[in-house]
């Protein structure tokens, strides 16, 4: 049986992965943020997950704006690194887990939840950044990826709770898929950032602190958050936050923190990274 | 049901009736993915331009590199970034610019914790 075992919060900022492919990670902006995962980077070592269900979402690299899925899932084999413009990041291609991603989309459709079903994707810094982030920089990654995009860029996007009921509907596929396997799910984006506007630059440490506690104690709090509040707390781009309800909403009621790392600044964004288990 | 989000001061959200002014200007920065269609921008901007059904404001929006006003035409922001990948200008740049600050004004308040939320919440609530 296939059985969720951890749950990843992690942000995905591109001049994250661009500073590591350059090799600046010693660099005064950037070393604090390296420095923060390493937790996590040992902690998922040790772990050694056959499978991660990665919820990130696509900034216009993969879907121009002439389609517009709500929730997208990557059923292909493998998803290259997206050319965001200045080429592919040069990071391995990403592994997909076609049959665990093909029960998913079979058990939530019939469950009424219609996700879009990907053949054929890139994947942008959304996916890999996070990837670099945990795993670091191997000539191969060592395990298996279902990516699962939401649209957080055009309105009206998915609501909070729609977002964390994904995330139960997804833990009870993968409790039905015979085969054995260790899955973590993992939630990116965020934390609070605004890229537009007069707000350019917005960050609310306070929001997201409150945020990490409520995503572990009561996520109920977060669930039912509107979008204005989300805009208003986290900025624009803090909206990306809702898919870390879908990792939370994978795990079941109770949870433990193993870890939390928190900084402000990369680039525009406050970087935030949890890990959490879930304990029955 | 779009009021609340006009009530945060400096923030644009890019909801469906953008998405409808701004449809062609996104497109026309969609095709920018192209390395090709880089090439021929920046060979004649206007000519290139004028291939696509955008309205006058959005072109000299577009030229003048007037991100503040291509985001009013209804460009979304991870869009109209792409023609700021063209001059090869980084996104911490143009963020700036919404705000009027210079690169080095938004990269040390970004360093000295970011633009604190208080008084930016709310018009009307004044918060």
């Amino acid at each position: 049986m296939a059985r969720i075992t951890a749950g990843i919060g992690s942000s995905h900022v591109p001049a994250i992965g661009a500073a590591l492919d350059a090799g600046r990670t010693g660099h005064p902006d950037w070393a604090p943020i390296f420095a923060g995962y390493e937790w996590t980077r040992n902690w998922v070592a040790e772990q050694q997950p056959d499978v991660i269900i990665l919820v990130y979402n696509d900034h216009a690299s993969a879907f121009s704006l002439d389609v517009v899925p709500t929730f997208a899932l990557g059923c292909a084999s493998a998803f290259a690194p997206a050319d965001e413009g200045w080429g592919p990041r040069r990071v391995p291609i990403v592994q997909g887990h076609a049959k665990l991603a093909w029960h998913i989309a079979t058990s939530c459709v019939l469950e009424e939840f219609d996700l879009t079903i990907m053949n054929e994707m890139n994947v942008d810094h959304g996916l890999t950044v996070p990837l670099s982030l945990v795993l670091g920089q191997p000539s191969e990654w060592p395990v298996r990826v279902i990516p699962l995009a939401v649209n957080v860029i055009q309105y009206p996007t998915p609501t909070a709770n729609r977002c964390f009921r994904l995330g139960e509907a997804i833990a009870r596929a993968v409790r039905s898929f015979p085969e054995d396997l260790n899955v973590q799910v993992w939630g990116t984006g965020g934390m609070s950032h605004q890229l537009s506007g007069e707000r350019a630059g917005l960050i609310n440490r306070e929001w997201d602190t409150r945020f990490l506690d409520q995503l572990s104690a009561d996520p109920d709090a977060l669930r039912t958050m509107s979008h204005e509040e989300y805009v208003r707390e986290a900025g624009s781009e803090g909206m990306e936050l809702i898919m870390w309800l879908t990792m939370r909403g994978a795990l079941g009621p109770r949870i433990r923190e193993l870890y939390r790392f928190y900084h402000v600044p990369a680039s525009n964004t406050a970087v935030g990274n949890v890990v959490f288990v879930p304990t029955e | 049901m779009h009021s609340t989000f006009e009530d945060i001061p400096g923030t644009y959200v890019f909801t469906g009736e953008r998405a409808i002014e701004g449809r062609h200007l996104n497109r026309f920065c969609m095709s920018l993915m192209s390395a090709a269609n880089r090439g021929r921008f920046k060979a004649d901007e206007r000519a290139y331009l004028d291939e696509w059904p955008m309205s006058e404001a959005q072109k000299q929006a577009v030229m003048k590199r007037d991100f503040k006003a291509l985001l009013e035409h209804g460009g979304n922001i991870f869009f109209v970034l792409k023609i700021a990948a063209v001059d090869g200008r980084p996104t911490q740049s143009v963020a700036a610019s919404f705000a009027g600050q210079s690169s080095e004004e938004y990269a040390a308040m970004m360093r000295s914790g970011g633009r604190n939320p208080a008084g930016l919440r709310s018009i009307s609530g004044r918060f």
